[in-house]
């Protein structure tokens, strides 16, 4: 790949024995795991040997696993099927402000059908208290949404203790886990959470994979009718080659995950002081410890996103922002909002997220480039002269 | 998703900066959108000899504002208030939908800015 690739909570790089775990599954061993003949039986050990490699990641039991075709799909699943699942007890959910639009906006969907939602907001590091969860359940409550890390600032909540709350409530939990698995260790048993989303894609392996963890014995209402794959709860024939693939992927995540988790967060610090000590007027969103190894937001004050993305593809950078003009929609990020960053500085947001494949040297080199770029922008900014006269 | 000419005024922007003594400033824009841009103009026998930008923005934005000063520059005051957005936008090649709104707000501030000199000139303009 040429250049630095910055941008590792957009997705990842596939790894080589990933893509070569897949390969066979598509022409040599083409079955559906539903046939009895020789060829369905291969695919179906395939199946589920990946359910255990991924059940291995999340250290949950394999038939827990129900195979997605994404994190997004993963997520509508939980909050709908759940939701639906359990209406008779209530219609009333718990998410975050901060939530992925894969939840927020199945959770409208429910809104628009009779459901009622409580968002608990979240303070400036991005942390939910769990108090106000706790607050935020009523009698009628069914279930509680939130993110085990959060994609655009990389905070990492304090899901075993809403576990804790949710259990002797008895409210069910989700925890959109698709930026955090694959990237911090993960336990479902130990953060006590009902279900949690995954997301193959972010930790190298391919797109169109996703899995739900549904605990043992909590009864879920299909997204998709059909057949009887999946214990009759995501029907359609296998993906077997993407199962295979978010399989493989597993199991290398959970082989080199403290190494990994040690290497990645250096450089991450590194680059963080670098960005801190040559710029001025930058802010680093999210949380100084309960963050992703390799996450890292800050917004620069003066200049706007979409201009730095594009100087700095000119050195050779991928990375991403959440101002409003790199939104389709037009919108700034509802994340950097929540966190009560200033309109003026969200639209100077950076993301840049590392992964697995990334160097020091990467780092000295967008440390080196990053102050001549923002220097060149504000140069050209009439925010940046005024900001300097008031002061 | 942006032409070769939009990236190429991106990358090398003409104009960049402010007038001394201007003899009109315009403003349009706001922060929390994401898009400011200030212009500055020099008028001599009603004809704009100089014109100068500083932008908040996005690439478009920035290339927006190179482009419209390019385009003032030696136009009469009213030639200069026929200059329209979609002008701009076709001198650039096209910008993308999205972005023909919120970031083409070059010839809004160039009316602004000879305004503003109008109103501190009311006989010469």
């Amino acid at each position: 790949m040429n250049g630095i690739y910055l941008d590792n909570m957009a997705t990842t790089q596939c790894r080589p024995e990933i893509f070569d775990a897949m390969l066979p599954w598509f022409m040599e061993h083409f079955g559906n795991p539903l046939s009895l003949h020789k060829l369905g039986q291969e695919a179906l050990v395939a199946v589920e040997n990946a359910r255990s490699q991924v059940a291995a990641l999340v250290n949950s039991a394999p038939d827990e696993i129900i195979f997605t075709g994404t994190g997004t799909e993963s997520c509508n699943f939980a909050v709908k099927g759940l939701a639906q699942a359990y209406a008779k007890k209530g219609r009333h959910l718990v998410i975050s402000a901060i939530e992925h639009h894969a939840v927020f906006n199945p959770v409208k969907y429910l809104e628009k059908n009779g459901y009622e939602v409580t968002e608990v907001p979240v303070d400036a590091s991005g942390l939910v208290d769990p108090e106000d969860v706790a607050g935020a359940i009523r009698p009628d409550t069914v279930l509680v949404s939130v993110m085990l890390a959060n994609n655009e600032i990389g905070t990492i909540q304090p899901v075993a203790e809403i576990g804790a709350i949710t259990r002797q409530r008895g409210v069910l939990l989700h925890a959109d886990g698709c930026a955090a698995v694959g990237n911090i260790p993960v336990d479902v048993a130990a953060l006590g959470v009902d279900a949690l989303s995954l997301s193959g894609h972010k930790f190298n392996g391919p797109k169109g994979a996703g899995a739900l963890y549904l605990k043992k014995g909590t009864r879920i209402t299909p997204l998709i009718h059909g057949g009887v794959q999946e214990q009759g709860r995501r029907a359609g024939a296998d993906n077997v080659p993407a199962i295979v693939g978010l399989g493989k992927a597993a199991e290398l995540a959970a082989a080199g995950m403290s190494e990994r988790v040690s290497r990645i967060t250096a450089m991450r610090n590194r680059l963080v002081r670098g960005i801190l000590d040559n710029i001025d007027e930058v802010y680093y969103n999210g949380h100084a410890e309960a963050r992703l190894p390799g996450h890292v937001n800050v917004a620069v004050n003066f200049v706007e996103g979409e201009a730095l993305l594009l100087l700095l593809m000119h050195e050779g950078i991928m990375a991403s922002s959440g101002s409003t003009c790199t939104s389709k929609a037009l919108k700034a990020s509802h994340v950097l909002s929540a966190i009560g960053l200033p309109e003026q500085v969200c639209q100077g947001s950076l993301q840049l997220t590392l992964g697995a494949g990334n160097t020091i040297a990467e780092m000295d080199k967008v440390i080196e480039a990053l102050p001549r770029v923002v220097s060149r922008l504000r140069a050209m900014s009439p925010l940046y002269k005024k900001s300097a006269a008031k002061a | 998703m942006y032409t070769d000419k939009v990236m190429e005024h991106f990358m090398n922007p003409r104009n960049v900066g402010e007038i001394e003594n201007p003899d009109g400033v315009g403003e349009e824009g706001n922060p929390s959108c994401g898009d400011v841009m200030q212009i500055h103009i020099k008028v001599e026998g009603g004809i704009i000899t100089d014109c100068k930008f500083k932008t908040f923005g996005c690439g478009s934005a920035i290339a927006v504002s190179s482009m419209v000063t390019e385009m003032a520059k030696g136009k009469t005051l009213d030639e200069a208030l026929q200059i329209s957005r979609d002008q701009i936008a076709d001198e650039l090649g096209g910008l993308p939908p999205r972005k023909m709104h919120c970031s083409n707000l070059g010839a809004d501030a160039l009316r602004k800015a000879i305004e503003d000199y109008r109103q501190k000139h009311p006989v010469a303009g």
